[in-house]
């Protein structure tokens, strides 16, 4: 079952695109890869004010992630709480994972020719604290919310 | 073991203030000051470290070789650098005086030892970048209050409603600020916005005003006009603390809602909604009277007009409003020494006319355009020196070979900067300064409604032969033995100086990165507010006193701006929250994300030109001379008659591998508008150039490869 989840509140995002660089900076990212995302849709206008939503993507830890079975030295692991992530001993960067994912989540990082994906900065997590992206969003409007079953 | 440093972000001048964990030595962690804004930073405040990491910038004093500009340099050691300096200042000052000599830096809490620096010299040309910002705003609020533009904050977070005319706060982001903007959101607060285009603020709005680029002033007056008209102000606050209410009443009976509706562009009825809302919603109700406003031949009067609105809401000095910003005397405290308190104030004339030839501007800063006048006339009397300190005039300032043109007339440029800025590479030393995070700063007072004491603290030391301002200047001093102005040879000496009087040590910083000198924040009653309005007739001036009697119009007729003939536009340029002017343009992280500007061009617009989007673009100066090359982002939410593109870009220094000839540069197409400038207000007209706007010929046409 996975216990976490980021979620954007699009009212409070303005787009600075920080949680992109706090992630970069936080996993020591050279220029390339880019484990979280922010976008949007062109601007519509809406009762004469020019609007659009800010989205926010990372990972989606998904239930039963096919990135997994696709790597081929067990490097791409799944912890109990649900956080999919990449054991940079084992990987070799073969870039399997990528090609299973539908959404071409896991990038290559080009420092160390591994594979690199959002893993929810669980050594932070671990260590109570929020990932990186959440913990020094400019407007607060990025939360890690910890999902608990009924 | 992890070690918590405080210090404050320097990748824009917001400042923020962070906390940055460091383990053996090396920096681990980066985030804003949790006590102050719960960690949250913005996208450069994280690039802040690859500022660290990037060998692309000074890292070493460097001594040119070459002719001005030719890129050759010759790498020394600081004592060679500044011996040199001392040298060459003291051959100037033997021969053309003391006053001779120009030190002009970005502003800001940290510019006391430059500012000593000159001044130990016996110079008064003391100067900074604020007329290509916030001169017509600062000038304003003196003329209505006596006290210049620092010395009022804005309670935004408990405001009903913000009306911003092209201020666009979420970004240029200062952090605790736009959470404010946010947060009197999720209140319910309304935003009013007003520009040529939509920004990221803007989308926020409950109400968006496109309006024509040109026309602020016509708005503000017709908000004046509808505002006494309806008798949606605050006309007891209006009857105690001000004068001229009649005049100013009288002045705008002609410039009626309907009116400046039809001369922006927008709807009356939007306007009338407006009117009935800021009846509503006073006293708390917050017109920003802009920070870079100078845009315009009439923004001083724009921006005087933004701060009446002000008035008539009778927001001073209450929750939701404005707010006098207190310091430590009115806390009861002793405030901190500086070491330009040690130094004898030169009593020669400034070479720029301030205080003199031009007596109703302020002082403190001068007008650094002013001075490439003197130096093209060689009146008052020559110049031979200036030193840049964090920067750079050929990009903050129009037109930079009109810039050089003037520059080659001096004998020593000496650019202190962190990074190579295009006065940096134009200049004759560069002493470079250690980035942000690999130098202390002094202790300084962040006044404000709960005034404090801040400073920065290295948390690193310098990857590169790189030195912290207050070193440089001291050791400056000494080699010209004016030692006496800098009683310190450590930081901590530094201090433990300053802080003397107050009581305070530095040890006390430890806790939080900060001193408070309040424990909550201070409010005047009326009456109290009253004794800090320091104009002539110690009430708000509606019409100045102060300036009427030196014959400067104050109640200005309303000129239409002219609209551009066929294929020509009106050039505006703003901000992104990703990056700060020209300054962090070959950041490597901020690179990745913005490699290049682009120009907004209005869809109607683009289609008579035959231009889509992503078309190249050929954009030609007023006078022919400056030409640009710029990809086109066509878009509906831009006026017709405006081109908007990002500023900072187009850079020449080889050196930026990243930032060299990316996008275009919008000040070097603002030809003949250097000294273009509002001689009331003091800012300069940066969006009165026209430009010429065409397909590129680099559109291809045929497929000629294989």
């Amino acid at each position: 079952m996975n216990r976490y989840l980021i979620h954007l509140n699009s009212k409070r995002c303005i787009g600075c695109h920080g949680c992109e660089v706090h992630c970069k900076t936080n996993k020591g990212l050279p220029p390339g890869p880019m484990l979280c995302e922010i976008s949007h849709e062109p601007l519509r206008s809406v009762r004469g004010v020019p609007r659009t939503e800010f989205r926010f993507r990372s990972c989606y830890h998904c239930e039963d992630p096919q990135c997994l079975p696709a790597c081929p030295t067990g490097a791409m692991r799944k912890r109990e709480d649900g956080i999919v992530f990449v054991e940079q001993e084992t990987c070799i960067g073969c870039m399997a994972c990528q090609q299973a994912c539908p959404w071409d989540i896991p990038q290559l990082n080009p420092a160390t020719g591994k594979a690199v994906k959002c893993d929810y900065c669980l050594d932070r997590v671990d260590r109570g604290l929020k990932p990186a992206c959440v913990a020094k969003c400019a407007t607060h409007a990025l939360r890690f919310v910890r999902l608990v079953e009924f | 073991m992890v070690e918590t440093v405080w210090s404050m972000c320097g990748m824009c001048t917001a400042r923020c203030p962070i906390r940055v964990e460091v383990e053996g030595g090396a920096i681990t962690w980066l985030e804003g000051n949790p006590h102050l804004l719960g960690g949250a930073l913005c996208a450069r405040g994280s690039a802040g470290l690859a500022l660290l990491a990037d060998d692309e910038r000074p890292r070493q004093p460097l001594l040119r070789k070459g002719g001005r500009g030719e890129g050759r340099w010759q790498p020394v050691s600081w004592d060679t650098a500044l011996d040199q300096v001392a040298e060459r200042l003291q051959a100037i000052i033997a021969k053309d005086g003391a006053r001779s000599t120009i030190m002009s830096c970005r502003g800001g809490p940290f510019v006391d030892p430059a500012k000593a620096f000159i001044q130990a010299l016996g110079s008064p040309n003391f100067t900074n970048h604020d007329s290509a910002c916030g001169r017509n705003v600062h000038h304003a609020s003196l003329s209505v209050y006596g006290v210049g533009r620092p010395d009022l904050t804005y309670d935004i977070k408990n405001a009903r409603h913000l009306v911003l005319f092209g201020r666009n706060l979420l970004e240029s982001m200062k952090i605790g600020e736009a959470n404010q903007v946010l947060d009197m959101l999720d209140a319910g607060g309304r935003l009013t916005y007003v520009d040529v285009r939509q920004t990221v603020t803007g989308l926020k709005a409950s109400r968006f005003l496109m309006v024509r680029p040109g026309t602020d002033y016509a708005l503000t007056l017709g908000l004046l006009h509808g505002l006494i008209k309806a008798g949606a102000y605050d006309a007891e606050f209006v009857r105690l603390h001000t004068v001229g209410f009649d005049e100013l009443a009288a002045f705008v009976e002609p410039y009626t809602l309907d009116w400046a509706a039809q001369e922006c562009g927008v709807k009356a009825k939007s306007l009338k909604e407006f009117i009935d809302e800021l009846g509503a919603d006073r006293p708390r109700v917050i017109f920003h009277p802009g920070w870079m406003l100078a845009r315009y031949r009439d923004s001083f009067y724009a921006s005087r007009n933004l701060h009446l609105l002000n008035v008539l809401m009778g927001n001073l000095e209450i929750k939701g409003g404005q707010i006098f910003a207190k310091g430590a005397k009115d806390c009861g405290r002793k405030g901190i020494r500086n070491l330009t308190d040690l130094v004898p104030k030169p009593e020669e004339r400034r070479a720029d006319g301030v205080g003199w030839k031009y007596p109703h501007f302020d002082k403190g800063p001068g007008i650094f355009p002013l001075f490439y006048e003197a130096m093209a006339t060689g009146e008052p009397y020559p110049l031979k020196a200036l030193f840049c300190y964090r920067h750079d005039p050929l990009t903050c300032f129009p037109d930079p070979e009109a810039q050089k043109r003037r520059l080659d007339t001096l004998e020593l440029l000496v650019s202190i900067d962190t990074h190579y800025s295009e006065f940096g590479w134009y200049s004759d030393v560069i002493l470079p300064e250690s980035p942000y995070l690999e130098r202390d700063c002094q202790v300084a007072v962040q006044k404000g409604p709960k005034p404090r004491l801040i400073y920065r603290q290295r948390a690193t030391e310098p990857r590169h032969d790189t030195k912290p301002g207050w070193w440089i200047f001291q050791q400056l001093a000494s080699r010209l033995g004016l030692g006496q102005y800098f009683p310190y040879s450590t930081i901590e000496e530094l201090w433990a100086w300053q802080l003397e009087p107050t009581g305070i040590k530095i040890g006390d910083f430890a806790a939080r990165g900060f001193v408070d000198l309040a424990d909550k924040p201070i409010l005047d009653d009326r009456e109290s507010m009253a004794r800090r309005l320091a104009t002539p007739s110690g009430q708000i001036e509606l019409v100045s006193g102060k300036l009427a009697a030196q014959g400067i119009e104050l109640l200005r007729p309303y000129e239409s701006p002219p609209k551009p003939p066929a294929g020509m536009f009106r050039l505006v340029f703003g901000r992104s929250a990703v990056n700060t002017h020209g300054h962090t343009i070959n950041n490597p992280l901020l690179h990745e994300l913005l490699p290049e500007n682009r120009l907004w061009i209005n869809k109607r617009a683009a289609a008579g030109l035959g231009v889509a989007d992503g078309d190249w673009l050929e954009l030609i100066s007023q006078d022919g001379a400056a030409r640009g090359q710029i990809q086109a982002k066509v878009t509906e939410f831009i006026h017709p008659e405006a081109v908007y593109c990002l500023h900072g870009f187009g850079r020449q220094v080889p050196l930026q591998s990243r930032a060299c000839h990316a996008g275009m540069s919008d000040q070097k197409l603002q030809t003949g508008l250097l000294l273009e400038m509002d001689r009331v207000g003091g800012g300069l007209c940066l969006c009165e150039g026209l430009v010429t706007v065409r397909r590129s010929d680099r559109n291809g046409q045929r497929e000629v490869e294989l």
